[in-house]
């Protein structure tokens, strides 16, 4: 292998304002190697991989590509030293052919011979054993596919080194495999590889080397094979650290929901949930698994009163006995008559919370109605929200600021911390911890285990299976709207869980 | 590539500011302020070659310069501000409504109708009444309906507005022909010239402030000004409006009737512009054209968006727009210049004074200069 390093980074700083992104940041990548970059949200993680891209110059510093000092002002310029960024969005043209979204953008001549670009795709793709048709729309290809264009669509334009933000978030444990041997034959090829991943055991199996950042400085980078992934999170933490998300067995457990032949539709007229049946208990916590867009999104909606149902009952079975459909009803109407519901949406900003709004503002934003006046009562919400401020130990600088300049990690505490303070009787939880950091992970993990504790039906929808096997009771698997089974968590593996999470089986229960 | 390689550092950097101080911010705009002036300096002594301090004072004697302008500008700037905290509501929910003119414009004509044929048929005390809730009565059908149509059916709200301005036009020319004062002439008049019934001015604080009275539009105005700032911070219907303005998903998500937001919400805001009406016709021209709105329901938008919504600083910036316009109009005149150049002078302030909101959310580096963290 060549000793000229692929990347080189000397002090590398980058101010946001007051806050400081990056500081005095040195590491290196070498050609054929990977390089996993970890560190908690907001660590400086994806801004420094942005400055390789173009996309931010650094404020100090140098970069070094292939040895030379390099100045990259846009992301042209990335292109040119062969540097391909694959963000956690995709930037694809859903109508177009995967072969015309690769060569979008590209210099060439008046006519395009596409035989010849797509010969010489597929030839990339039998190199590194891709699986990709270049000639299929993107509108009809899975997100793993999707990622694969936008891979093959750096590889195209000469990228020799490769920088994947989060690459597996969106991905079956299957689909992770496929592309870690497509990454593996790259690094094998000579390729520099550094992927941003929040999953330790995935960084543990595929990288060369880890680099650790913490608040925007640069701890070191460690042989993957001394390290564990106990001592990657006190690296990245600063501290000692357990993990271990602490499951209890259920106790008292009672029947709180149940959900008969359920069936949505969407706008265009498409079934997004199909005879969806299933209970959920107090006192415990159904975890729900499937490959992102299976219905999981309505599946929480539908219960919520945000979703229009075509058939099917959703049946609340209260304390007392009593049984009250849910369906037809909307949130108001459902907490109206006793249905202590919490729901912590997928879509935080956009649907949970007001992004422009103080702290206080949008903790009332569930019970602002209390009282007779019609003038709001700020009072016990401010007296609420500083309550939640000091146990979820969320960082903010007061609670009057906008909930948008918090981290990702605080504001999904503010979005819990508010959903749990209601008392509920039924917690459902869409990707309570995606984008989160270990620390808040494990924080949120607690909160759920807390209520199960109290006798809450908890739902807890997740993408990470390892997550879902060791903090859900049972697990429901959902495939394109329908359900492909509901198992026992403490039995159950992952290959079974990612397997019926792509295929129709018939072993129901 | 290797020359390609060597590039160096842009020239200059956009960086968005993090948070910036009250005093810095104002200082900010002051300095657009000044720049503003200077660019009209030269604008003027370029057409012109007179002194630029020479105009300015122009301007000041145009807007404030005797009893009678002081009071004319006073009653203008309540006009705007009435006009721009009657739509604010509808755009702190993200409610496009540029259809204030014709609201206005309904407003205005209920109450002229109620003055003419009523005006020496009732005492004062009825007679007013009358005029307001029916002007409330016209804004407000003109503003729900636009409303009724975006909740059921979610047509845009823009063009509906928009479309309901042409409507109120054209009623507006066909009562002027109907009531017109003179045959022929295709204008109304002075209603109730004689009596002065229906008159603000005159039918309550009549000669405690001399002849050009209008006091009691000011105390309306400021009234609701504050009503305005209390409704929509303090109160559950403000807090509603806010969120669903921000985002619907969460609003249906908090259990909000987002329907019956935008209903009501749109029904205050055109009820305002129709109360607006009755305060230009009863308060201040005593007769109805279609140029009566004369373009404050679209000036207003400006006004309640530069003011982020707060009617405290709408009531300023209402201040300066109608001092700068009606100190234009002076200096036109005065110095042989066409209302073309006043309204290019308003035009520059205004840029600069929009445009510097760029300088306050963002940063801007030059090459080779790095701040300190």
């Amino acid at each position: 292998m060549d000793t000229v390093n692929a990347i080189e980074l000397k002090n590398i700083c980058k101010y946001f304002g007051e806050v400081i992104a990056n500081k005095d940041i040195s590491l290196e990548v070498r050609k054929g190697e990977i390089l996993s970059l970890l560190g908690e949200n907001g660590s400086g993680k994806t801004t420094l991989m942005n400055m390789l891209a173009g996309i931010y110059f650094p404020d100090e510093g140098e970069i070094f590509v292939d040895g030379k000092e390099v100045k990259i002002t846009c992301p042209a310029d990335a292109f040119e030293l062969g540097i391909g960024m694959i963000h956690q969005h995709f930037k694809l043209i859903e109508t177009f052919t995967a072969a015309e979204n690769i060569i979008l953008g590209l210099p060439g001549a008046e006519i395009i011979k596409m035989n010849e670009v797509i010969d010489k795709i597929n030839d990339l793709v039998n190199r590194y054993s891709f699986e990709l048709d270049p000639t299929k729309k993107i509108y009809n290809m899975s997100v793993s596919e999707k990622q694969t264009v936008e891979i093959v669509k750096m590889l195209y334009r000469g990228a020799n080194i490769l920088i994947l933000d989060e690459p597996t978030a969106v991905l079956t444990p299957q689909e992770t495999d496929r592309l870690f041997d497509v990454l593996r034959n790259m690094r094998n090829d000579g390729k520099a590889i550094i992927i941003i991943t929040h999953k330790l055991h995935e960084m543990l199996s595929l990288s060369d080397r880890v680099a650790v950042l913490r608040k925007g400085e640069y701890i070191r980078t460690v042989q993957t094979k001394d390290a564990t992934e106990l001592s990657l999170t006190e690296m990245m933490v600063g501290e000692k650290v357990t993990l271990d998300i602490g499951r209890k067995e259920p106790h008292d457990i009672v029947k709180r929901l149940e959900v008969k032949n359920l069936k949505c539709v969407d706008k265009n007229n498409v079934t997004t949930l199909d005879n969806v049946s299933f209970d959920v208990y107090g006192g415990e916590v159904l975890g729900i698994a499937g490959i992102a867009g299976s219905g999981q999104k309505e599946l929480l909606e539908a219960i919520a009163g945000l979703q229009k149902v075509e058939s099917g009952s959703i049946v609340y079975c209260g304390d007392n006995g009593e049984e009250t459909e849910l369906i037809g009803k909307n949130p108001l109407e459902i907490r109206n008559v006793g249905v202590a519901l919490s729901f912590v949406p997928e879509d935080r900003l956009g649907m949970g919370l007001v992004a422009n709004m103080d702290l206080a503002d949008n903790v009332m934003l569930r019970s602002y109605r209390e009282g007779k006046s019609s003038f709001v009562n700020r009072k016990d919400p401010r007296k609420k929200t500083e309550e939640i401020v000091d146990e979820l130990k969320v960082v903010t600088p007061s609670i009057s600021t906008p909930i948008r300049k918090l981290s990702g990690g605080n504001v999904q505490k503010v979005l819990v911390g508010r959903e749990i303070s209601n008392a509920p009787s039924v917690l459902m939880t869409a990707y309570a911890v995606r984008g989160l950091d270990i620390n808040t992970s494990y924080t949120i993990y607690h909160l759920i285990n807390e209520q199960k504790d109290h006798g809450t039906a908890v739902i807890y929808v997740g993408e990470d299976l390892d997550v879902l096997l060791e903090l859900a009771d049972r697990i429901l698997v959902l495939c394109a709207g329908k359900v492909t089974g509901v198992v026992d968590a403490r039995s159950v593996t992952k290959e079974q869980v990612g397997l019926m999470m792509t295929k129709h089986t018939e072993e129901v229960m | 590539m290797a020359a390609e390689s060597l590039k160096k550092e842009p020239m200059v950097r956009i960086a968005k500011r993090s948070d910036i101080s009250r005093r810095k911010a104002w200082f900010i705009r002051a300095v657009a302020i000044l720049l503003a002036l200077i660019v009209c300096g030269i604008f003027v002594y370029a057409l012109t070659a007179t002194n630029p301090i020479k105009v300015y004072a122009g301007m000041i004697n145009g807007a404030i310069g005797t009893q009678r302008r002081t009071w004319n500008t006073l009653r203008d700037t309540m006009i705007l501000l009435s006009v721009s905290l009657a739509i604010t509501p509808a755009f702190k929910m993200r409610f496009w409504n540029i259809g204030a003119e014709g609201q206005i414009l309904v407003g205005g004509i209920a109450t002229a109708a109620v003055m003419r044929y009523m005006g020496d048929s009732v005492p004062t005390a009825v007679l007013f009444i009358v005029m307001i809730i029916s002007s409330i009565i016209a804004g407000l059908v003109w503003g729900i309906i636009p409303a009724y149509f975006k909740a059921k059916y979610n047509t845009n709200e823009t063009l509906f507005t928009l479309m309901m301005n042409y409507i109120a036009t054209q009623l507006t020319a066909y009562f002027s022909i109907v009531w017109e004062a003179v045959k022929g002439s295709g204008t109304i008049g002075t209603i109730n010239q004689k009596t002065k019934a229906g008159w603000i001015s005159t039918s309550f604080m009549s000669n405690i402030f001399g002849s050009f009275n209008y006091s009691i539009n000011v105390i309306i105005v400021l009234i609701l000004t504050v009503a305005i700032y209390i409704y929509l911070s303090k109160t559950k219907q403000g807090y509603e409006i806010a969120v669903v303005g921000e985002s619907e998903n969460t609003a249906r998500y908090a259990g909000i009737n987002v329907k019956k937001v935008i209903l009501r919400t749109m029904a205050i805001s055109g009820a305002l512009c129709g109360f607006t009406g009755f305060l230009l016709v009863s308060g201040s021209s005593h007769t109805i054209s279609v140029n009566t709105a004369g373009g404050r329901g679209f000036t207003a938008i400006v006004v309640s968006w530069l003011a982020k919504f707060n009617p405290f600083v709408m009531a300023l910036i209402s201040f300066m727009l109608v001092f700068l316009d009606n100190g234009a109009v002076q200096i036109a005149s005065e110095f042989g210049l066409n209302e073309s150049a006043a309204e290019v002078i308003t035009g520059v302030i205004l840029f600069f004074l929009i445009g510097c909101e760029f300088f306050i959310n963002y940063r801007v580096i030059f090459r080779g200069k790095h701040e300190e963290a």
